[in-house]
């Protein structure tokens, strides 16, 4: 019964004389009770939003949500789609490297006592407190107006990348700090540099969790508003051709916020809503598949 | 020789993404002091942060964010009054009470909660919490259904993985002998986790408990879309109200001039409340460690 740390459970107490004892210890029973209800209410809240969003969303998606262009009759989401991952794309691109980077350094290249390390685990941890709607202040000041990008998807991924950053840098840090300083000491005993080291022995054994971490960081983007309605603004179309960084466009999440501000199209809202729920789930779920991965293998 | 340069290079190269997200932050704190302070300087600080009236487009025009920073203050509240019980009761749950095959689908569940999108939030407040307060509270005042109480239930269901996660993690951290003994001394289950690991875990469950703040003082999006967002001093628990994160959004598409850099020193206020926060938040982490 209660052997969750893996205790046996020796003296094994039935049900009846569990009974009993709480009836005769009533603040026992009171705190089992308000324990349960907790986590019970906890576990129905989440299932109400889903399943909310989700039987009062599903009938609303229709194949003309998915047209190749926006206009107000069809109200497609296809563009925002198209935007979304173009988004992902660059923001990754930018933020994986730095924030890979920053993790090897941390725990490859410092020494023990580097004052650098702990200055950057400071700003990392600044960084992840920081709200959405501030790096959406910043991301307007600096690149929107400072750098004259406009808004545009540059704008945007610039924005994002650095919020994700601490993320990356967080989980990378994490793998790579859980691969066994023999594979280092075995690589070295070869004749292996420090660099050969870190890039044919210490990274490909801390893959899964560096991709656990980036997948996460997709979902957040993904999900991202507050940091985009400023720097990447709300053009619902396409960014494409020669200078399609610096257009704007507009992410499935800020699609959802317009549509359902405006307040004109409630049931593409909701069908929105179910598109890039399932997503954000999906993506999560993947990211823990992986995650296992690495603590299994 | 070539690969002496090279082993170099690199490391230079990862020194220097290193320096980059330390870079990040002083560019950040550099471009949100230099756009607000001098707004703040013109207004004055006094007027400013303590103004009741919030009229930008008045002849004179008025920006006193004091009705914006009580909103942020009380939408707070109310969630972690209604999020941090159930968060840590949920949390002392999945730590000590649950079986472990039902672990196996609350613990993603939880991480779950934390996954989605903000947005998805705010338009589930939107279309039933909202509706739900406009029939059920009519007489008590409630005009709309866009009100605190709206922003406090969303925000408390918000903060929930938050509080959770670092709650279960600092219950977890409690040396198992802390509960044997209790047992030892003839304490029930429920005594010995409330009575001698709860105590134990005080300074971590602390911290989700900050960090929940954090959360919820910087959420945005939800907000907007269950608050009202009316730039008046908060009136009661059912009338509307706005917060610091909805005044950026609602008035940055349109603000100009001396309007426009108030808004970015309501970013440097919210900027600042943030790194007090996270201050408080990694002081009590230390203290856990």
């Amino acid at each position: 019964m209660r052997d969750i740390h893996g205790l046996p459970a020796v003296n094994r107490v039935s049900l009846r004389q569990r009974a009993r004892s709480y009836l005769r210890r009533p603040l026992s029973l009171l705190l089992f009770l308000l324990v349960g209800l907790a986590a019970l209410l906890t576990a129905a809240t989440l299932l109400f939003i889903i399943g909310y969003i989700l039987v009062r969303g599903a009938p609303h998606i229709t194949p003309s949500l998915f047209e190749l262009t926006y206009n107000s009759v069809n109200v497609s989401l296809f563009p925002a789609v198209v935007t979304t991952v173009m988004m992902t794309l660059l923001s990754l691109l930018i933020a994986a490297p730095l924030g890979i980077f920053t993790a090897i350094y941390l725990v490859e290249y410092a020494r023990r006592g580097n004052r650098l390390v702990g200055l950057v685990r400071i700003t990392s941890e600044t960084l992840s407190g920081i709200p959405s709607i501030v790096y959406g202040l910043f991301g307007m000041l600096f690149f929107v107006t400072a750098l004259h990008w406009g808004f545009s998807l540059l704008s945007g991924a610039c924005t994002l990348a650095i919020m994700i950053l601490p993320l990356i840098m967080r989980t990378t840090e994490e793998a790579l700090k859980s691969v066994p300083d023999s594979f280092r000491e075995a690589s070295f005993g070869l004749g292996a540099g420090r660099l050969r080291t870190v890039f044919k022995v210490v990274l490909p054994s801390a893959v899964p969790g560096i991709l656990a971490g980036v997948i996460l960081a997709i979902g957040r983007i993904v999900g991202e508003t507050a940091a985009l309605i400023y720097t990447a603004g709300t053009v619902a179309q396409i960014p494409g051709g020669k200078d399609a960084l610096f257009l704007s466009g507009r992410t499935l999440a800020i699609h959802m916020y317009v549509l359902s501000s405006e307040g004109l199209h409630t049931n593409e809202a909701y069908a929105t809503a179910v598109v890039l729920l399932v997503t954000v789930l999906l993506i999560n779920t993947l990211s823990a598949v992986v995650a296992r991965r690495l603590t299994k293998g | 020789m070539s690969g002496k340069i090279k082993e170099k290079g690199m490391e230079i190269l990862f020194l220097a993404c290193a320096l980059a997200s330390i870079a990040a932050v002083a560019v950040i704190c550099l471009f949100l002091f230099m756009g607000g302070i001098p707004a703040i300087g013109e207004i004055g600080a006094g007027e400013f942060l303590l103004g009741r009236k919030w009229a930008p487009q008045d002849v004179p025009a008025s920006f006193g964010i004091f009705p914006m920073i009580l909103g942020s203050v009380y939408v707070t509240g109310g969630a972690i009054l209604l999020g941090v019980p159930v968060g840590i009761l949920a949390a002392v749950f999945l730590a000590r009470f649950c079986p472990r095959p039902a672990y196996r689908v609350l613990g993603p569940a939880v991480q779950l909660m934390a996954g989605i999108p903000s947005i998805v939030y705010g338009f589930f407040g939107m279309v039933v919490i909202v509706p739900f307060i406009r029939e059920h509270f009519r007489r008590l005042g409630a005009v709309n259904g866009s009100s605190i109480l709206a922003a406090s239930i969303l925000l408390g269901i918000m903060i929930l993985p938050t509080v959770i996660g670092v709650s279960e993690s600092a219950l977890r951290a409690v040396p198992q002998s802390y509960y044997e003994g209790a047992l030892a001394l003839g304490a029930t289950h429920e005594r010995a986790v409330f009575f001698a690991v709860l105590p134990a875990a005080k300074s971590g469950i602390l911290a989700g408990v900050v960090l929940g703040v954090g959360r919820a003082i910087g959420e945005t999006m939800a907000v907007i879309m269950v608050a009202g967002n009316q730039p008046r001093m908060p009136a009661g628990l059912f009338k509307g109200v706005r917060t610091l994160t909805a005044n950026i959004v609602m008035e940055m598409g349109y603000a100009s001039g001396l309007h426009r850099e108030a808004l970015i020193a309501t970013g440097v206020v919210l900027f600042v409340f943030i790194l007090l926060i996270n201050l408080c938040f990694s002081l009590l982490k230390r203290r856990m460690d």
